[in-house]
């Protein structure tokens, strides 16, 4: 009998080898180009899902931690010639220690306050990018960010930057299945249906929120600095207020508390505007109209409508079976 | 002498962008207190009273008057659509699918906005001339003053509504206790309906009196209604004199942070504050023991 662990680690090796073997398949740089992006906005958009998903707490400044990773990385690798995987790992424990001295107070409010919190705090960030010209140089961006390199070989193609970002991905995706399905995940799930009960039960929730922010946050930045390096050259307008509501509908669409639904949002989000020339004029409206059909009349996301449509097919197909032995 | 002139401008200046302030606070406040729901659309109501106005008086070329009344009650029915089409369908659903929702509300008329009449920003003319009036040294427009005057009727005809009137009267009930309000015959519902009109309404009116000064654009939503938020905030979420006094302090430290600290962190002023206030009292600043609501 294959028990749920097992189950789970299948998926992700069938999904790792896909997500790994993607290049051989495509013909042309400009899809493994999309798919790129399609990685960091997975692991945003995962990183923002165990927040919200699991522990069912919103935050709508999650582009602010994003920014925070890219510029911190940004300007350090475009003014001094240290180690950029380095500066990496720096940006992602500042960005996490930010994240864990501000998640206490954050944290401590709920639902709506929560949001507007958050988004106050994301409002604030992107602010100070705009502002702080001679650190970020301001809206009109900063360039010159170098391309990662490990010793001679640099990352400087889309098949390079493919597998750059999407072991990123892929090691974060496990991660967050792991965590899931630890005694972790469950504590967050408690936190989500109930916080008191979830207390009363022993779970430690207030101290258990912040860590999650953080690696939320953590996640984020990391993400923020791979963009950094491959797009080398960064603006505050991917990092506002627009980018966070962008995750938010990725991770609705896909399905709260999912990591593949996660996968799939962004997916679907990343390609969208690429395929569909006229949806670069409607984005937000179609946003909008996502976020509340969805919200309305599928919450659980597109996987577990997915999920009952396979599961209507399975009950079908068993029936059937079930029918032929009769006869 | 120079100084005490423009700390005086500084000062007139601040307490009109604060009345706007209060007035899109006390358009949350209308709506949380009668459902617990905080709208994030509510500052897309605010830009769509000013670009409604924009539209009928350039492109429809009504006059003003019969615009600004036209684009209240059209702003009015969308907020009413909205309620019925959005927030009825899901009326036990968690904050989290709420805040969700009305998120999308928010970004939705944004977009339309901004299909139906592009991404530039649009000025409204003033109501009275541009001539700037000279008191006490310090100069103001006409168009402050009329954002002073009319927030304050605006505020005080909202008090003797709530007050005096028993639809209003009617709308305070629910919000102490909506059970006990069906039980003598209140029709719930309608009450809540009512309530997303009124904040539709006051948040249009407060974009029309300030489009004439700060323009008026597709994206002007989010920046104010933030903003309102915060003067509620401060105000512990009533629609009391709490909200005013909010709205009124947020615009005087804007102003004078501005002028005296730096033009370009004004934004950030006001959301320094709102994640203070959060941290430090979430239950406002002018609280008494029991929260007046209303």
């Amino acid at each position: 009998m294959i028990t749920e662990k097992r189950r789970q680690l299948l998926i992700f090796l069938i999904f790792a080898l896909a997500a790994l073997s993607a290049p051989f398949f495509l013909k042309g740089n400009y899809l493994l180009n999309v798919l790129i992006f399609v990685g960091i906005n997975t692991m945003l958009a995962v990183g923002l899902n165990l927040l919200l998903g699991y522990a069912g707490q919103i935050s709508l400044g999650h582009a602010a931690f994003f920014g925070m990773g890219a510029y911190l990385s940004g300007i350090i690798t475009a003014r001094y010639p240290v180690e950029p995987f380095l500066v990496i790992a720096c940006a992602a424990a500042c960005v996490g220690v930010i994240a864990f001295v501000i998640g206490f107070p954050i944290l401590k409010l709920k639902g709506h306050y929560l949001a507007m919190a958050t988004l106050g705090f994301g409002i604030i960030m992107y602010i100070i990018f705009n502002e702080t010209v001679e650190w970020t140089g301001g809206p009109s961006g900063l360039s010159g960010i170098p391309n990662l390199r490990i010793g001679s070989w640099v990352f400087d193609n889309d098949w390079n930057n493919y597998y750059l970002v999407w072991s990123f991905t892929l090691a974060v995706m496990l991660l967050s299945i792991n965590l899931s399905q630890s005694r972790i995940g469950r504590a967050l799930r408690a936190i989500h249906d109930s916080e008191v009960a979830a207390r009363v039960m022993g779970v430690r929730a207030r101290i258990l929120k912040v860590q999650i922010f953080t690696v939320s946050a953590v996640i984020s930045a990391v993400a923020g600095s791979l963009y950094a390096h491959i797009m080398t050259f960064i603006a505050p307008s991917s990092f506002g207020f627009h980018f966070s509501v962008e995750l938010l509908t990725m991770i609705v669409i896909g399905g709260l508390g999912s990591i593949y639904g996660s996968f799939l949002g962004a997916a679907i989000l990343t390609m969208l505007p690429e395929f569909l020339r006229v949806f670069q004029d409607l984005d937000i409206i179609v946003y909008g109209l996502m976020l509340i059909l969805m919200t309305m009349f599928m919450p659980g996301g597109l996987i577990s409508g997915l999920e009952s449509v396979m599961k209507i097919l399975s009950a079908r197909i068993g029936k059937r079976r079930d029918d032929h032995a009769q006869t | 002498m120079d100084h005490s002139r423009q700390l005086f401008q500084y000062i007139l200046s601040g307490l009109s962008n604060g009345a706007i302030y209060a007035l899109i606070g006390f358009g949350f406040a209308v709506i949380y207190n009668s459902t617990g729901i905080i709208n994030f659309a509510q500052g897309e109501f605010v830009m769509l009273g000013g670009m409604l106005t924009v539209f009928l008086l350039v492109v429809v070329q009504m006059p003003l008057v019969p615009s600004i009344l036209l684009a209240v009650v059209a702003a009015t029915l969308i907020g009413v659509l909205f309620e019925r089409l959005a927030i009825r369908p899901l009326k036990d659903a968690s904050p989290l699918r709420m805040i969700i929702i009305t998120i999308g509300a928010s970004i939705f008329l944004r977009g339309a906005a901004m299909l139906l009449w592009g991404k530039d920003t649009h000025a409204l003319p003033a109501f009275s001339g541009e001539d700037p009036l000279y008191i006490a040294g310090a100069t103001i427009l006409p168009q402050h003053l009329w954002i002073l005057g009319l927030s304050v009727l605006i505020i005080i005809a909202s008090r003797i509504f709530f007050n005096y009137s028993v639809v209003g009267k009617a709308m305070r009930a629910c919000s102490y206790n909506p059970r006990a309000a069906g039980l003598v015959g209140i029709n719930v519902k309608n009450m809540i309906l009512l309530s997303f009109a009124l904040s539709a309404a006051i948040g249009s009116m407060a974009g029309i009196i300030i489009a004439p000064l700060t323009m008026v654009s597709y994206d002007v939503g989010m920046m104010l209604g933030l903003k309102g938020f915060c003067a509620v905030i401060i105000g512990g979420m009533s629609s009391g004199m709490g909200t005013v006094l909010g709205g009124l302090l947020l615009g005087l430290l804007e102003a004078l942070g501005a002028g005296f600290i730096s033009a370009s962190y004004k934004d950030a002023i006001a959301f320094i504050i709102l994640l203070l206030i959060l941290f430090v009292r979430p239950e406002g600043l002018f609280k008494k023991k029991e929260t007046e609501r209303f």
